[in-house]
């Protein structure tokens, strides 16, 4: 066996995490220590994780980079690998991070030992999400990435920031919960919970319904998917902004993974048979968050329904089972990860400023601060899914698909092209535009140099990808193929033994 | 060559946009416009070579951008000659409003951001003209709509001023609603949305040939009707763009811009966006009689609307943006009845005497100190002559006097509206016609109010009345010269008998459609029918505001609901205010406050939350803490079990 890279990734963080144990001592210098280990580490996790995607082979659909220990007996195992599919989320959760630490690095004052720890632990937590071959070591990063998440909602949060966090957790645990007992389920069916074994096995069709609506619930909450996305809005406002970045860029997008991981590929019967349902939850949740956000009064909040509305195209894109449909979901994910992050830092730009997120506290931010107002333009309009940006590609392959499939949802679905640039450039007016009448604003600074290298490699990304996305178009093209035809076959299959069973 | 056509605007914005301000305002302007200066030269010359020359189709592959599945979808240059015309118009007047604008902006303090976003915008348009697949061409449309988001509020301090930069962005979105879904369709036809593959196939897939019927909202509609819907779902998109009839509202808003942005954005290019996609999908459109039947419906209404709103308006810039709005008008009268050369043609000499009137009436507001309303203009001739001839010039060339542009296209509109065949063709006919006497009565309304009579503005206004500098005259007088040599230089070429040798098949025209030739047979009552129009239109403005003045204002007084209906655009604006934007505004609030509010976390997480309080609070109420409530409850408790197990005979045996 080769050098286990992927492991190796994982468990980086975990590397700081021990540095930082070591430091002593609560003054200045020694927070200061602190953030530079976590920065360090950050980085480098994401500079050995490119090693990952310069060594990754295009034309394999399979899992490539695996690694196998024995664990709890033959049958539960330590197994990792990463295809097409989950490849591009562990390099987007390593990118995101150093991001995310440097975001914290004045706003944190209390505990900055702890919050870095915290950080950190989840960063291999989360990649660990995406690596994971075997459903038990799925589940165990899958779940334990909430304890650190509800820690830095609960402790560095805002005014109500335990509701928050309480709302948090109780929602994903509650989903959870019933994706163990699925589990349980499947490893009493197949003798095993080995993803890439279980890929390949053939669940009872009576069985893949239920143990499909039991992934679903908890998927469906990570999204989130509506009526269950209450807990977002909440969250988001009351989180630290690094804790929004990550919530919004990479905890959402497990969501969806899940639904390719698990599924797709394993409950082809009940996916096809629930994907009408999924469409209805999907264009819902576009259209009625799209209008929820145009009368928010809160900045975040905003942006925290205008992601639920994002996600929708996501779902809507991934049960299509097209080609367009599902590469498009995979895209608007990456895409959403890195605008969601960037606007969430916009917000935090003016938040440490300012100390509110009213969107009435704010006008004409321009006067005062020319970049910024160019950032949070580019961002706003990714948001918006204007051509050239990384966020319309997603959305085009997405609604594409749809309309393959179901021309009423496509139709309803693209409705939010119209309500999304209603609520986004109404946001943006009513903070950026306008005069500089306020007293507490005319003294507002306009971006800081760390500021500057937060935001304009996140800029550089959005505008690249929108006019060139063939680099993750290509990555993921070999797997999404494979689970079209593996789907595809699956329900010829079925097909053929209802027929015979009649 | 016709790449550096195509980026050296880029260059420009990104030179501009990025280091504006170090490199200072002078530099930036004239970057920006000599760069484009050089376009506009190429443009030409590469009309001539393409027009007049042997060449018939270029194609130069870029980069790739989507490749998904069955999508393949490169960035790319198309020229032929519907482009070339296209590159021409683009490029001459946006360098001219380049050049113009380092004039009327001289006082601006943002100039290199100004300059920029119209370098982007000149981007964004060649883009969309040279795309050679409909998302490249949803690129740049989305991008001009950008772009004039950006320069309509580009005085960011005036509230009005972002208001109507947001009404045109989200009112194009409706618009590009349509489109977007029109090229979903395509692709469910074609399988591609490259134009090469879907003109090849267009004709094959009419006749029912290998084609899959398509289910549209329920509707199994055969290959026919699903071209007729994918049609229609496009011409949403160019409804939205060219402020068609029902989707026009942000038009006359958009004039808060400043006017150089009025002249080329929302007069000469970007408007004309949705007549040249039609003229662009002839290929399909002319496979669809319905979809042209509906073309022709929203134009001639469109031509007849605008121009009776141009009527009672007094801001010049609105008069100007109501004319534009109708001239689209009869552009899709042309493309309706099949005649998309004429369509073009118009489009072509419209662009120089519509940027030309726009830039005149900049030059006017500049001389009377930033005046938009025409009641306190008036008596300007003598002061400003030059803007006086070229506004003159671009006033007759719109009104269609004999010889100059607008006589050639808008007539052989007309014509072609009286020789078409479909349903609406007549009904396009006569309210183009009743459209032309409008035209040419708000036409030469406006240049009397505004140039004759006696000065209306201050003493203080007329003080610094005063002719623009050259660098804004000039451009005048380039597009002056445009606007009289237009038409007969290239009528031939565009509408006449060098028809072939010139399109080289750029625009298709299928083997029924005659209508180029019909239209040089039609009677001579209808050849004179605009002329007359045109003189008539002009009688009457002068009898209402040179000879008797008091009339207009009567006539206001004994038709005041008349009057007030035109004044307020026939309450378009109220009704969609109230219909659209407060009713979304409401059921977003309703729908946060109760729906995720009141109902899903009142039944979710709070509502549980809530019972589980009670619960135990009920619970904590039994803890009174007294020892004989404690042995009282034990043994009712004792009690009851010794009863049940006695009556279920637990332990009877």
């Amino acid at each position: 066996m080769s050098w286990p890279i992927l492991s190796t990734i994982t468990f980086i963080p975990l590397v700081g995490v021990f540095f930082i144990l070591l430091v002593r001592g609560d003054d200045e210098s020694a927070r200061q220590n602190i953030r530079w280990v976590s920065l360090i580490t950050t980085g480098f996790t994401f500079l050995a994780s490119l090693f990952i995607w310069a060594n990754f082979d295009y034309q394999t659909a399979g899992f490539q980079f695996e690694e196998r220990w024995d664990w709890l007996g033959g049958n539960i195992s330590y197994r990792m690998g990463v295809d097409g599919i989950s490849m591009l989320f562990v390099i987007l959760t390593t990118f995101l991070m150093p991001f995310c630490i440097l975001a914290s690095w004045v706003s944190i004052e209390r505990r900055v030992k702890e919050y870095m720890i915290a950080f950190l632990v989840l960063e291999t937590l989360m990649i660990g999400v995406f690596c994971a071959l075997d459903l038990v070591v799925f589940y165990v990063f899958f779940e334990a990435g909430l304890i650190p998440m509800f820690l830095i909602i609960g402790i560095w949060g805002g005014k109500r920031r335990v509701y928050a966090s309480y709302k948090f957790f109780l929602y994903t645990l509650l989903g959870s919960v019933l994706m163990l007992i699925a589990i349980m389920a499947m490893y009493w069916d197949a003798g095993t919970t080995d993803i890439p074994t279980l890929m390949a096995h053939s669940f009872p069709a009576s069985m893949q319904t239920w143990l499909w609506l039991a992934f679903f619930a908890s998927f469906a909450v990570k999204m989130p998917m509506w009526p269950v996305h209450t807990w977002l809005p909440d969250a988001h406002v009351e989180a630290p902004t690094a804790g929004s970045v990550i919530l919004a860029a990479i905890l959402l997008k497990m969501g969806g993974y899940g639904f390719l991981r698990f599924s797709l590929p394993m409950f082809p019967v009940a996916s096809d048979l629930f994907a009408p349902f999924v469409f209805t939850l999907s264009v819902v949740a576009i259209v009625y968050t799209s209008l929820v956000a145009l009368a928010q009064e809160d900045i975040k909040k905003l942006i925290a329904y205008s992601s639920v509305a994002h996600m929708g195209y996501v779902t809507m894109g991934i049960f299509t089972m097209t080609e367009q449909g599902i590469q498009g979901g995979l895209f608007q994910m990456l895409s959403h990860g890195i605008v969601s992050g960037a606007l969430f830092l916009c917000v935090g730009v003016i938040y440490d400023r300012m100390h509110t997120r009213e969107i009435a506290a704010y006008s004409g931010l321009v006067n005062r601060m020319p970049f910024y107002a160019v950032a949070f333009l580019i961002f706003t309009l990714a948001n918006v899914g204007l051509p050239g940006t990384s966020g319309f590609v997603g959305e085009f392959l997405t609604l594409l698909g749809a309309f393959e499939v179901n021309t009423w949802v496509a139709l309803i679905a693209t409705t939010g092209v119209i309500l999304s640039a209603a609520y986004a450039l109404y946001l943006y007016k009513r903070v950026i535009f306008g005069t500089l009448d306020k007293e507490s604003l005319k003294s507002i600074l306009d971006l800081s140099l760390r500021e500057k290298v937060i935001l304009v490699p996140l800029i550089v990304l959005t505008v690249f990808f929108g006019f060139y996305p063939a680099p993750v178009l290509d990555v993921t093209q070999a797997s999404v193929d494979a689970l079209i035809q593996n789907y595809q076959a699956a329900l010829t299959a079925a097909g053929k033994t209802a027929l015979l069973a009649h | 060559m016709y790449s550096a056509i195509v980026f050296l605007p880029l260059i420009g914005f990104l030179i501009a946009g990025l280091f504006g301000r170090y490199i200072g305002a002078k530099a930036s302007e004239y970057i920006t416009s000599g760069l484009l200066i050089i376009a506009a030269l190429l443009s030409w010359i590469a009309f001539f070579s393409v027009g007049f020359g042997e060449t018939e189709l270029i194609r130069i592959t870029v980069l790739r951008w989507i490749t998904s599945g069955a999508l393949d979808v490169d960035w790319s240059i198309r020229v032929d000659t519907l482009t070339v015309v296209m590159l021409v118009v683009v490029n001459t007047v946006s360098a001219l409003v380049h050049v113009y604008s380092i004039g009327y902006m001289h006082h601006d303090p943002h100039r290199p951001r100004f300059f920029a976003y119209l370098s982007l915008f000149t981007f964004a348009m060649l883009t969309l003209v040279t795309a050679d697949n409909l998302l490249q061409m949803f690129f740049g449309w989305e991008g001009v709509g950008l772009a004039s988001y950006l320069l309509i509020g580009f005085w960011y301090h005036k509230p009005s001023a972002n208001a109507a930069a947001i009404k045109a962005f989200v009112v194009n979105r409706v618009g590009d609603f349509g489109f977007a879904l029109g090229i979903f369709g395509v692709f469910y036809l074609f399988d591609s949305i490259n134009f090469e593959t879907i003109f090849a196939n267009a004709q094959a897939l009419a006749e029912g040939q290998g084609a899959q019927e398509m289910v549209f909202l329920g509707y199994h509609l055969e290959a026919e009707s699903a071209l007729t819907a994918v049609c229609l779902l496009l011409f949403m998109g160019a409804m939205g763009k060219s402020a068609q009839f029902l989707l026009h509202t942000w038009l006359p808003d958009a004039m808060e811009g400043p006017t150089p942005v009025s002249a080329l954005i929302h007069a000469a290019t970007m408007v004309t966006a949705g007549v040249f996609m039609v003229a662009r999908l002839s290929p399909l459109f002319e496979l669809s009689h319905t979809a042209l039947t509906v073309v022709t419906f929203f134009g001639a209404t469109t031509a007849f609307f605008a121009a009776t709103v141009g009527l009672v308006q007094n801001d010049i810039k609105r008069v100007i943006a109501y004319s534009t709005c109708s001239q689209l008008g009869y552009m899709f009268v042309a493309l309706g009845v099949g005649a998309y050369s004429v369509g073009i043609f118009h489009l072509f000499t419209h662009a120089f005497f519509k940027a030309l009137l726009f830039l005149g009436a900049g030059s006017v507001i500049h001389a009377v100190s930033n005046e938009q309303d025409m009641r306190k203009m008036g008596g300007l001739r003598k002061h400003i002559p030059i803007t006086y001839w070229t506004m003159m010039i671009g006033t007759l060339a719109l009104t269609g006097f004999p010889l100059t542009a607008g006589f050639f296209s808008k007539d052989a509109i007309i014509e072609a509206a009286y020789a078409g065949h479909n349903d609406f063709a007549l009904y396009g006919f006569w309210l183009t016609v009743a459209a032309a006497a409008l035209t040419s009565f708000y036409s030469w309304r406006l240049t009397f109010m505004t140039f004759h009579g006696k000065p209306r503005a201050s003493v203080d206004v007329m003080k610094h009345v005063h002719e623009s500098p050259l660098v804004m005259t000039v451009p005048l007088m380039l597009l002056a010269v445009g606007a009289i040599a237009a038409g007969f230089t290239f009528s031939g070429q565009f509408i006449g008998h060098a028809y072939e040798e010139f399109w080289k098949g750029s625009l298709f025209v299928s083997a029924e459609n005659h209508i180029l030739h019909d239209m040089h047979e039609v009677p001579l009552w209808v050849k004179l029918t605009a002329t007359v129009m045109m003189a008539g239109g002009l009688a009457v403005a002068w009898y209402f505001y040179i000879r008797s003045p008091e009339t207009p204002r009567a006539l206001a007084a004994r038709h005041d609901g008349l009057y007030r209906f035109l004044l307020n655009k026939w309450y378009f604006d109220e009704l969609y205010d109230a219909i659209f934007v407060r009713s979304a505004m409401w059921v977003g609030r309703q729908l946060w406050k109760k729906g995720d509010g009141a109902i899903i976390d009142g039944f979710g997480p709070d509502g549980v939350s809530a019972r589980v309080q009670n619960v135990t609070t009920w619970v904590v109420r039994l803890q009174t803490g007294y020892v004989y409530h404690y042995a009282f409850a034990m043994l009712i408790g004792v009690a009851a079990l010794v009863t049940w197990s006695m009556f279920s005979g637990g332990g009877a045996h």
